[in-house]
Protein backbone atom coordinates (compact mmCIF):
# COMPACT_ATOMS: atom_id res chain seq x y z
CA UNK A 1 0.00 0.00 0.00
CA UNK A 2 1.79 3.33 -1.18
CA UNK A 3 0.53 5.31 1.75
CA UNK A 4 2.06 2.52 4.15
CA UNK A 5 5.23 2.91 2.35
CA UNK A 6 5.07 6.70 2.14
CA UNK A 7 4.71 7.00 5.56
CA UNK A 8 6.61 3.90 7.38
CA UNK A 9 9.64 6.18 7.70
CA UNK A 10 7.58 9.03 9.95
CA UNK A 11 5.14 7.09 11.57
CA UNK A 12 4.57 3.19 13.13
CA UNK A 13 1.60 1.45 12.97
CA UNK A 14 -1.16 2.06 15.69
CA UNK A 15 -3.13 -1.25 17.61
CA UNK A 16 -6.78 0.42 17.43
CA UNK A 17 -8.16 3.39 16.62
CA UNK A 18 -8.05 5.37 13.19
CA UNK A 19 -5.31 6.42 10.13
CA UNK A 20 -6.64 9.68 8.23
CA UNK A 21 -4.57 9.67 4.82
CA UNK A 22 -4.21 11.95 2.46
CA UNK A 23 -5.10 15.23 4.35
CA UNK A 24 -3.63 17.89 2.57
CA UNK A 25 -0.02 18.69 3.32
CA UNK A 26 0.11 21.01 6.33
CA UNK A 27 -3.40 20.50 7.91
CA UNK A 28 -2.55 17.60 10.19
CA UNK A 29 -3.04 19.96 13.19
CA UNK A 30 -6.14 21.11 12.22
CA UNK A 31 -7.83 18.02 11.74
CA UNK A 32 -6.41 17.46 15.12
CA UNK A 33 -8.39 20.42 16.15
CA UNK A 34 -11.50 18.83 14.79
CA UNK A 35 -11.44 15.57 16.39
CA UNK A 36 -11.00 17.73 19.85
CA UNK A 37 -7.24 16.56 20.74
CA UNK A 38 -6.35 19.39 22.39
CA UNK A 39 -2.85 19.78 24.23
CA UNK A 40 -2.85 17.55 27.70
CA UNK A 41 -4.89 15.10 26.14
CA UNK A 42 -4.23 11.34 27.01
CA UNK A 43 -4.66 10.03 23.44
CA UNK A 44 -2.05 8.29 21.44
CA UNK A 45 -1.48 10.12 18.55
CA UNK A 46 1.08 10.15 15.72
CA UNK A 47 1.07 12.87 13.20
CA UNK A 48 3.46 13.09 9.93
CA UNK A 49 3.06 16.41 8.35
CA UNK A 50 4.67 17.15 4.60
CA UNK A 51 5.70 13.53 3.18
CA UNK A 52 5.77 12.79 0.04
CA UNK A 53 2.86 11.52 -1.69
CA UNK A 54 2.66 9.70 -5.46
CA UNK A 55 -1.23 11.24 -5.86
CA UNK A 56 -0.34 14.44 -4.01
CA UNK A 57 2.68 15.69 -3.69
CA UNK A 58 3.03 16.59 -0.15
CA UNK A 59 0.62 14.97 2.28
CA UNK A 60 -0.19 15.06 5.89
CA UNK A 61 -0.88 11.64 8.13
CA UNK A 62 -2.58 11.48 11.57
CA UNK A 63 -3.31 8.28 13.74
CA UNK A 64 -5.00 8.36 16.77
CA UNK A 65 -4.92 5.28 19.01
CA UNK A 66 -8.18 4.14 20.64
CA UNK A 67 -10.19 6.97 18.88
CA UNK A 68 -12.73 5.76 15.97
CA UNK A 69 -14.13 8.75 13.73
CA UNK A 70 -17.47 9.96 14.07
CA UNK A 71 -19.77 10.90 10.83
CA UNK A 72 -19.87 14.74 11.90
CA UNK A 73 -16.21 14.93 12.04
CA UNK A 74 -15.81 12.91 8.79
CA UNK A 75 -17.52 15.59 7.53
CA UNK A 76 -15.28 18.57 9.09
CA UNK A 77 -12.64 16.85 7.70
CA UNK A 78 -14.06 16.36 3.96
CA UNK A 79 -14.22 20.11 4.02
CA UNK A 80 -10.57 20.43 5.00
CA UNK A 81 -9.45 17.62 3.18
CA UNK A 82 -11.33 16.25 0.30
CA UNK A 83 -9.51 13.76 -0.85
CA UNK A 84 -8.98 12.47 2.60
CA UNK A 85 -9.02 8.32 3.58
CA UNK A 86 -10.04 7.02 6.73
CA UNK A 87 -8.81 3.81 8.02
CA UNK A 88 -10.06 1.80 10.89
CA UNK A 89 -7.60 -0.10 12.70
CA UNK A 90 -8.04 -3.21 14.54
CA UNK A 91 -5.45 -5.47 15.84
CA UNK A 92 -3.26 -3.42 13.41
CA UNK A 93 -5.18 -4.47 10.48
CA UNK A 94 -7.61 -2.37 8.58
CA UNK A 95 -10.68 -3.06 9.38
CA UNK A 96 -12.80 -0.38 7.32
CA UNK A 97 -11.85 1.90 4.69
CA UNK A 98 -13.34 5.14 3.90
CA UNK A 99 -13.38 8.34 1.88
CA UNK A 100 -14.21 11.00 3.18
CA UNK A 101 -17.77 12.51 1.02
CA UNK A 102 -18.08 16.32 1.30
CA UNK A 103 -21.79 17.16 2.43
CA UNK A 104 -23.55 18.99 -0.12
CA UNK A 105 -24.78 20.92 2.80
CA UNK A 106 -23.05 21.63 6.43
CA UNK A 107 -24.73 23.10 9.63
CA UNK A 108 -22.65 24.83 12.55
CA UNK A 109 -19.49 23.73 11.30
CA UNK A 110 -18.42 26.94 9.04
CA UNK A 111 -18.55 30.03 10.39
CA UNK A 112 -19.55 32.90 8.19
CA UNK A 113 -16.87 35.80 7.42
CA UNK A 114 -19.41 38.52 6.60
CA UNK A 115 -19.62 40.49 9.98
CA UNK A 116 -22.87 41.58 8.80
CA UNK A 117 -24.40 38.29 8.25
CA UNK A 118 -27.79 37.22 10.46
CA UNK A 119 -25.77 33.79 11.62
CA UNK A 120 -23.22 36.13 13.08
CA UNK A 121 -25.83 38.07 15.18
CA UNK A 122 -26.99 37.23 19.20
CA UNK A 123 -30.17 35.44 17.23
CA UNK A 124 -30.94 31.47 17.77
CA UNK A 125 -29.18 30.93 14.51
CA UNK A 126 -26.93 27.80 13.44
CA UNK A 127 -24.53 28.56 10.52
CA UNK A 128 -25.66 26.55 7.72
CA UNK A 129 -23.64 26.73 4.47
CA UNK A 130 -24.11 24.93 1.05
CA UNK A 131 -21.05 23.37 -0.84
CA UNK A 132 -19.67 23.33 -4.24
CA UNK A 133 -17.62 21.78 -5.57
CA UNK A 134 -16.15 21.97 -9.10
CA UNK A 135 -12.61 20.11 -10.04
CA UNK A 136 -10.57 20.57 -7.27
CA UNK A 137 -11.69 23.15 -5.75
CA UNK A 138 -14.43 23.49 -2.98
CA UNK A 139 -15.99 26.58 -2.14
CA UNK A 140 -19.54 27.09 -0.12
CA UNK A 141 -22.01 29.83 -0.11
CA UNK A 142 -23.78 31.16 2.91
CA UNK A 143 -27.56 29.94 2.76
CA UNK A 144 -28.47 32.93 4.69
CA UNK A 145 -26.15 36.08 3.09
CA UNK A 146 -24.78 34.35 0.17
CA UNK A 147 -21.27 35.27 1.03
CA UNK A 148 -18.52 32.12 -0.95
CA UNK A 149 -15.51 31.33 0.94
CA UNK A 150 -13.00 29.51 -1.18
CA UNK A 151 -10.10 29.21 1.89
CA UNK A 152 -12.46 26.54 4.10
CA UNK A 153 -9.92 25.48 6.53
CA UNK A 154 -10.36 28.78 7.93
CA UNK A 155 -13.79 28.93 9.21
CA UNK A 156 -13.80 25.52 10.36
CA UNK A 157 -15.40 25.81 13.78
CA UNK B 1 -47.98 27.44 -4.64
CA UNK B 2 -44.99 29.49 -6.57
CA UNK B 3 -43.58 30.60 -3.45
CA UNK B 4 -44.33 30.91 0.25
CA UNK B 5 -41.91 34.32 0.79
CA UNK B 6 -39.92 36.24 -1.03
CA UNK B 7 -36.56 36.53 0.09
CA UNK B 8 -34.44 36.44 -2.96
CA UNK B 9 -34.36 37.39 -6.41
CA UNK B 10 -32.11 34.38 -6.78
CA UNK B 11 -35.19 31.87 -6.09
CA UNK B 12 -37.05 32.85 -8.54
CA UNK B 13 -37.24 31.44 -12.19
CA UNK B 14 -37.82 33.17 -15.49
CA UNK B 15 -40.72 31.89 -15.54
CA UNK B 16 -41.80 33.10 -11.82
CA UNK B 17 -40.64 36.49 -12.70
CA UNK B 18 -42.75 36.28 -15.64
CA UNK B 19 -45.75 35.79 -13.64
CA UNK B 20 -45.36 38.27 -11.67
CA UNK B 21 -44.67 40.84 -14.19
CA UNK B 22 -48.25 39.58 -15.82
CA UNK B 23 -49.95 39.85 -12.93
CA UNK B 24 -48.77 42.85 -11.95
CA UNK B 25 -50.28 44.47 -15.49
CA UNK B 26 -53.60 43.22 -14.29
CA UNK B 27 -53.25 45.47 -11.32
CA UNK B 28 -51.96 48.75 -12.72
CA UNK B 29 -55.35 50.15 -13.03
CA UNK B 30 -56.17 49.57 -9.33
CA UNK B 31 -52.81 50.88 -8.77
CA UNK B 32 -53.63 53.90 -10.19
CA UNK B 33 -57.01 54.28 -8.23
CA UNK B 34 -58.58 54.07 -11.83
CA UNK B 35 -60.33 50.77 -10.61
CA UNK B 36 -61.55 49.47 -7.36
CA UNK B 37 -60.85 46.11 -6.36
CA UNK B 38 -60.36 44.35 -2.98
CA UNK B 39 -59.28 41.02 -3.07
CA UNK B 40 -57.26 41.58 0.02
CA UNK B 41 -59.96 42.73 2.45
CA UNK B 42 -59.82 41.64 6.28
CA UNK B 43 -55.91 40.64 5.13
CA UNK B 44 -53.40 42.46 7.97
CA UNK B 45 -50.05 43.62 6.15
CA UNK B 46 -47.25 44.24 8.97
CA UNK B 47 -44.51 46.58 7.74
CA UNK B 48 -41.50 45.91 10.32
CA UNK B 49 -38.88 48.32 9.07
CA UNK B 50 -35.67 47.58 11.39
CA UNK B 51 -33.81 50.42 8.89
CA UNK B 52 -35.83 53.70 8.22
CA UNK B 53 -37.06 53.75 4.41
CA UNK B 54 -40.02 55.71 3.95
CA UNK B 55 -40.49 55.33 0.30
CA UNK B 56 -40.41 51.03 0.07
CA UNK B 57 -42.86 50.84 3.26
CA UNK B 58 -45.16 53.35 1.75
CA UNK B 59 -44.92 51.53 -1.20
CA UNK B 60 -46.13 48.56 0.45
CA UNK B 61 -48.99 50.30 1.99
CA UNK B 62 -50.40 51.83 -0.88
CA UNK B 63 -50.34 48.16 -2.67
CA UNK B 64 -51.72 46.60 0.63
CA UNK B 65 -54.19 49.18 1.08
CA UNK B 66 -55.78 49.75 -2.45
CA UNK B 67 -56.21 46.01 -2.42
CA UNK B 68 -58.48 46.74 0.40
CA UNK B 69 -55.84 44.83 3.04
CA UNK B 70 -54.89 46.69 6.12
CA UNK B 71 -51.64 47.84 7.38
CA UNK B 72 -49.86 48.00 10.87
CA UNK B 73 -46.46 49.59 10.91
CA UNK B 74 -43.36 49.13 13.05
CA UNK B 75 -40.70 51.52 12.47
CA UNK B 76 -37.12 51.79 12.74
CA UNK B 77 -37.33 53.57 16.03
CA UNK B 78 -39.97 51.35 17.54
CA UNK B 79 -37.77 48.37 15.75
CA UNK B 80 -34.82 49.51 17.95
CA UNK B 81 -36.25 49.27 21.23
CA UNK B 82 -37.81 46.26 20.45
CA UNK B 83 -34.46 44.99 19.06
CA UNK B 84 -32.68 45.99 23.22
CA UNK B 85 -34.99 42.76 24.35
CA UNK B 86 -35.91 40.70 21.79
CA UNK B 87 -34.36 38.86 19.03
CA UNK B 88 -35.42 39.12 15.59
CA UNK B 89 -36.74 35.42 15.79
CA UNK B 90 -39.24 35.91 18.97
CA UNK B 91 -40.57 39.27 16.84
CA UNK B 92 -41.58 36.78 13.86
CA UNK B 93 -42.93 34.43 15.81
CA UNK B 94 -45.33 37.29 17.74
CA UNK B 95 -46.00 39.38 14.60
CA UNK B 96 -46.66 36.51 12.22
CA UNK B 97 -49.87 35.73 15.02
CA UNK B 98 -50.76 38.85 14.14
CA UNK B 99 -50.65 39.59 10.59
CA UNK B 100 -51.39 37.55 7.31
CA UNK B 101 -47.96 38.72 5.35
CA UNK B 102 -44.73 40.20 7.17
CA UNK B 103 -42.90 42.86 5.26
CA UNK B 104 -39.11 43.30 6.53
CA UNK B 105 -36.50 45.43 6.51
CA UNK B 106 -33.35 44.59 8.47
CA UNK B 107 -29.86 45.67 8.45
CA UNK B 108 -28.11 42.21 8.71
CA UNK B 109 -28.07 40.32 5.68
CA UNK B 110 -29.30 37.12 5.45
CA UNK B 111 -32.35 38.34 8.13
CA UNK B 112 -34.99 37.80 5.91
CA UNK B 113 -34.39 33.86 5.13
CA UNK B 114 -33.98 33.53 9.17
CA UNK B 115 -36.91 35.30 9.47
CA UNK B 116 -39.22 33.13 7.56
CA UNK B 117 -37.62 30.14 9.21
CA UNK B 118 -39.72 31.19 12.01
CA UNK B 119 -42.88 32.88 10.86
CA UNK B 120 -45.95 31.32 10.38
CA UNK B 121 -46.91 33.67 7.70
CA UNK B 122 -45.23 34.47 4.64
CA UNK B 123 -42.35 37.05 4.81
CA UNK B 124 -40.94 39.35 1.91
CA UNK B 125 -37.87 41.33 1.85
CA UNK B 126 -37.68 44.96 1.52
CA UNK B 127 -33.86 44.88 1.75
CA UNK B 128 -31.81 43.22 4.18
CA UNK B 129 -28.44 45.47 4.91
CA UNK B 130 -26.10 44.69 1.90
CA UNK B 131 -28.01 41.68 0.60
CA UNK B 132 -31.38 41.16 -1.23
CA UNK B 133 -34.05 43.60 -2.04
CA UNK B 134 -36.28 41.77 -4.68
CA UNK B 135 -39.26 43.64 -5.08
CA UNK B 136 -36.83 46.26 -6.46
CA UNK B 137 -35.50 44.46 -9.13
CA UNK B 138 -38.87 43.38 -10.17
CA UNK B 139 -40.27 46.52 -9.97
CA UNK B 140 -37.00 47.27 -12.31
CA UNK B 141 -37.98 44.73 -14.87
CA UNK B 142 -41.77 46.03 -15.16
CA UNK B 143 -40.40 49.10 -15.81
CA UNK B 144 -38.26 47.84 -18.39
CA UNK B 145 -41.33 45.43 -19.83
CA UNK B 146 -43.53 48.27 -19.86
CA UNK B 147 -41.19 51.33 -21.04
CA UNK B 148 -39.03 49.43 -23.46
CA UNK B 149 -38.60 45.39 -24.10
CA UNK B 150 -37.26 42.55 -22.09
CA UNK B 151 -36.91 40.28 -25.39
CA UNK B 152 -33.50 41.74 -27.08
CA UNK B 153 -32.49 44.31 -24.65
CA UNK B 154 -29.41 46.33 -24.53
CA UNK B 155 -29.02 47.82 -21.43
CA UNK B 156 -25.98 49.96 -19.79
CA UNK B 157 -25.39 49.98 -16.15
CA UNK B 158 -23.71 53.12 -14.78
CA UNK B 159 -22.34 54.36 -11.92
CA UNK B 160 -21.62 52.17 -8.47
CA UNK B 161 -21.43 48.49 -9.78
CA UNK B 162 -19.26 47.70 -7.03
CA UNK B 163 -21.64 48.05 -3.92
CA UNK B 164 -25.18 48.65 -5.41
CA UNK B 165 -27.26 45.52 -4.16
CA UNK B 166 -30.07 46.94 -6.78
CA UNK B 167 -27.19 46.30 -9.85
CA UNK B 168 -26.23 43.03 -8.66
CA UNK B 169 -29.93 41.49 -8.14
CA UNK B 170 -30.55 43.43 -11.43
CA UNK B 171 -27.88 41.92 -13.15
CA UNK B 172 -28.88 38.45 -12.11
CA UNK B 173 -32.43 39.01 -13.34
CA UNK B 174 -31.17 40.38 -16.58
CA UNK B 175 -28.77 36.79 -17.06
CA UNK B 176 -32.75 35.73 -17.32
CA UNK B 177 -34.04 37.45 -19.70
CA UNK B 178 -30.76 36.81 -22.26
CA UNK B 179 -29.92 40.53 -22.11
CA UNK B 180 -27.23 42.34 -23.52
CA UNK B 181 -25.66 44.33 -20.50
CA UNK B 182 -23.12 47.14 -20.49
CA UNK B 183 -21.60 48.06 -17.74
CA UNK B 184 -20.12 51.72 -17.32
CA UNK B 185 -18.02 52.86 -13.98
CA UNK B 186 -15.37 54.43 -12.93
CA UNK B 187 -12.40 51.59 -11.85
CA UNK B 188 -12.47 51.90 -8.61
CA UNK B 189 -16.58 51.20 -8.42
CA UNK B 190 -16.30 48.30 -11.12
CA UNK B 191 -18.31 45.35 -10.87
CA UNK B 192 -16.36 42.37 -8.34
CA UNK B 193 -14.20 40.29 -10.60
CA UNK B 194 -15.79 37.27 -9.50
CA UNK B 195 -19.16 38.55 -10.22
CA UNK B 196 -18.41 39.59 -13.78
CA UNK B 197 -16.67 36.29 -14.56
CA UNK B 198 -20.35 34.74 -12.98
CA UNK B 199 -22.44 36.88 -15.36
CA UNK B 200 -20.06 36.43 -18.47
CA UNK B 201 -20.71 32.54 -18.06
CA UNK B 202 -24.80 33.46 -18.48
CA UNK B 203 -24.86 36.49 -20.91
CA UNK B 204 -23.51 39.03 -22.95
CA UNK B 205 -21.56 41.66 -20.79
CA UNK B 206 -18.79 44.26 -21.63
CA UNK B 207 -17.22 46.93 -19.87
CA UNK B 208 -17.79 50.77 -22.37
CA UNK B 209 -17.71 54.20 -22.35
CA UNK B 210 -21.09 55.95 -22.00
CA UNK B 211 -20.36 57.98 -25.38
CA UNK B 212 -19.76 54.32 -26.96
CA UNK B 213 -23.04 52.61 -26.32
CA UNK B 214 -25.47 55.53 -26.45
CA UNK B 215 -26.43 55.66 -29.91
CA UNK B 216 -27.39 51.87 -29.39
CA UNK B 217 -28.74 50.82 -25.60
CA UNK B 218 -32.46 50.62 -24.86
CA UNK B 219 -32.46 51.11 -21.47
CA UNK B 220 -29.74 53.53 -19.42
CA UNK B 221 -30.00 52.37 -15.51
CA UNK B 222 -28.26 55.08 -13.58
CA UNK B 223 -26.91 54.50 -9.88
CA UNK B 224 -25.77 56.77 -7.00
CA UNK B 225 -21.87 56.95 -6.43
CA UNK B 226 -21.82 57.17 -2.88
CA UNK B 227 -19.37 59.74 -1.31
CA UNK B 228 -18.71 57.67 1.53
CA UNK B 229 -16.92 54.95 -0.65
CA UNK B 230 -14.44 57.85 -1.82
CA UNK B 231 -11.02 58.45 0.71
CA UNK B 232 -10.71 61.77 -0.21
CA UNK B 233 -13.64 64.43 -1.54
CA UNK B 234 -11.54 65.49 -4.58
CA UNK B 235 -11.67 62.49 -5.89
CA UNK B 236 -15.46 61.73 -5.40
CA UNK B 237 -15.93 64.90 -7.25
CA UNK B 238 -13.87 64.01 -9.69
CA UNK B 239 -15.71 61.03 -10.63
CA UNK B 240 -19.23 61.61 -9.90
CA UNK B 241 -18.71 64.63 -12.50
CA UNK B 242 -18.19 62.18 -15.20
CA UNK B 243 -20.57 59.74 -14.48
CA UNK B 244 -23.18 62.35 -15.10
CA UNK B 245 -26.15 62.32 -17.53
CA UNK B 246 -27.74 65.48 -18.55
CA UNK B 247 -30.07 66.60 -21.71
CA UNK B 248 -26.91 66.67 -23.74
CA UNK B 249 -25.75 63.41 -23.89
CA UNK B 250 -29.19 62.33 -24.67
CA UNK B 251 -29.69 63.69 -28.12
CA UNK B 252 -27.22 61.03 -29.17
CA UNK B 253 -29.40 58.48 -27.37
CA UNK B 254 -32.52 56.56 -30.14
CA UNK B 255 -35.52 58.01 -29.54
CA UNK B 256 -37.10 55.03 -27.45
CA UNK B 257 -34.26 54.84 -25.00
CA UNK B 258 -35.27 55.23 -21.39
CA UNK B 259 -33.64 56.60 -18.36
CA UNK B 260 -33.85 54.83 -14.94
CA UNK B 261 -32.94 55.02 -11.69
CA UNK B 262 -33.51 53.43 -8.22
CA UNK B 263 -34.18 57.08 -6.50
CA UNK B 264 -33.03 59.10 -4.55
CA UNK B 265 -30.59 60.41 -6.58
CA UNK B 266 -28.17 62.87 -5.60
CA UNK B 267 -26.54 64.59 -9.02
CA UNK B 268 -25.79 61.49 -11.37
CA UNK B 269 -29.05 62.54 -13.59
CA UNK B 270 -29.46 66.37 -14.04
CA UNK B 271 -32.72 67.69 -13.84
CA UNK B 272 -32.49 68.96 -17.23
CA UNK B 273 -33.26 64.80 -17.96
CA UNK B 274 -36.52 65.53 -16.12
CA UNK B 275 -38.24 67.61 -18.44
CA UNK B 276 -37.16 64.62 -21.25
CA UNK B 277 -39.44 61.67 -22.75
CA UNK B 278 -36.33 59.83 -22.00
CA UNK B 279 -36.71 60.25 -18.37
CA UNK B 280 -38.92 56.90 -16.91
CA UNK B 281 -37.42 57.15 -13.07
CA UNK B 282 -39.99 58.26 -11.47
CA UNK B 283 -42.60 55.96 -13.39
CA UNK B 284 -40.44 53.08 -12.36
CA UNK B 285 -41.25 54.45 -8.78
CA UNK B 286 -44.92 54.27 -8.93
CA UNK B 287 -44.78 50.61 -10.58
CA UNK B 288 -43.39 49.39 -7.37
CA UNK B 289 -47.26 49.66 -6.47
CA UNK B 290 -48.57 47.15 -9.24
CA UNK B 291 -45.24 44.56 -8.51
CA UNK B 292 -45.58 44.76 -4.57
CA UNK B 293 -49.86 44.40 -5.59
CA UNK B 294 -49.05 41.06 -7.35
CA UNK B 295 -46.61 40.03 -4.97
CA UNK B 296 -49.63 40.60 -2.17
CA UNK B 297 -52.08 38.80 -4.25
CA UNK B 298 -49.89 35.61 -4.97
CA UNK B 299 -48.55 35.13 -1.33
CA UNK B 300 -51.85 35.91 0.02
CA UNK B 301 -54.79 34.72 -2.08
CA UNK B 302 -53.06 32.02 -4.50
CA UNK B 303 -50.81 30.41 -2.20
CA UNK B 304 -53.37 27.08 -2.22
CA UNK B 305 -53.45 26.91 -5.86
CA UNK B 306 -50.77 24.86 -8.05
Amino acid sequence: MDSAKEGSLAVSKIKCGTVIDHINAGKALLVLRILGIKPGCSERVLIAMNVPSKKMGKKDIVKVEGKYIGEKELDRIALISPNATINLIDEYEVSEKRRVELPSTVEGILTCPNKNCITNSKEPIKSKFHIRRSGESVRAVCHYCGRKIYELDKYVV
Amino acid sequence: MRFKHLISIDDLSRDDVEYILNLAEKFLRIAKGEERATPLEGKLLANLFFEPSTRTRMSFEVAMKRLGGEVINMTAQEASSVAKGETLADTIKVVSKYADVIVLRHPLEGAARFAAEHSDVPVINAGDGAGQHPTQTLLDLYTIKKESNLKGLKIALMGDLKYSRTVHSLIKALTLFNAKIYLISPPSLALPEEFLEEVRSMTDVEEVNLEDVIRDIDVLYVTRIQKERFPDEEEYFKVAGSYKVDAEILKKAKKNMIVMHPLPRVDEIDVSVDETHYAKYFQQTFYGVPVRMAILYELLLEKFEI
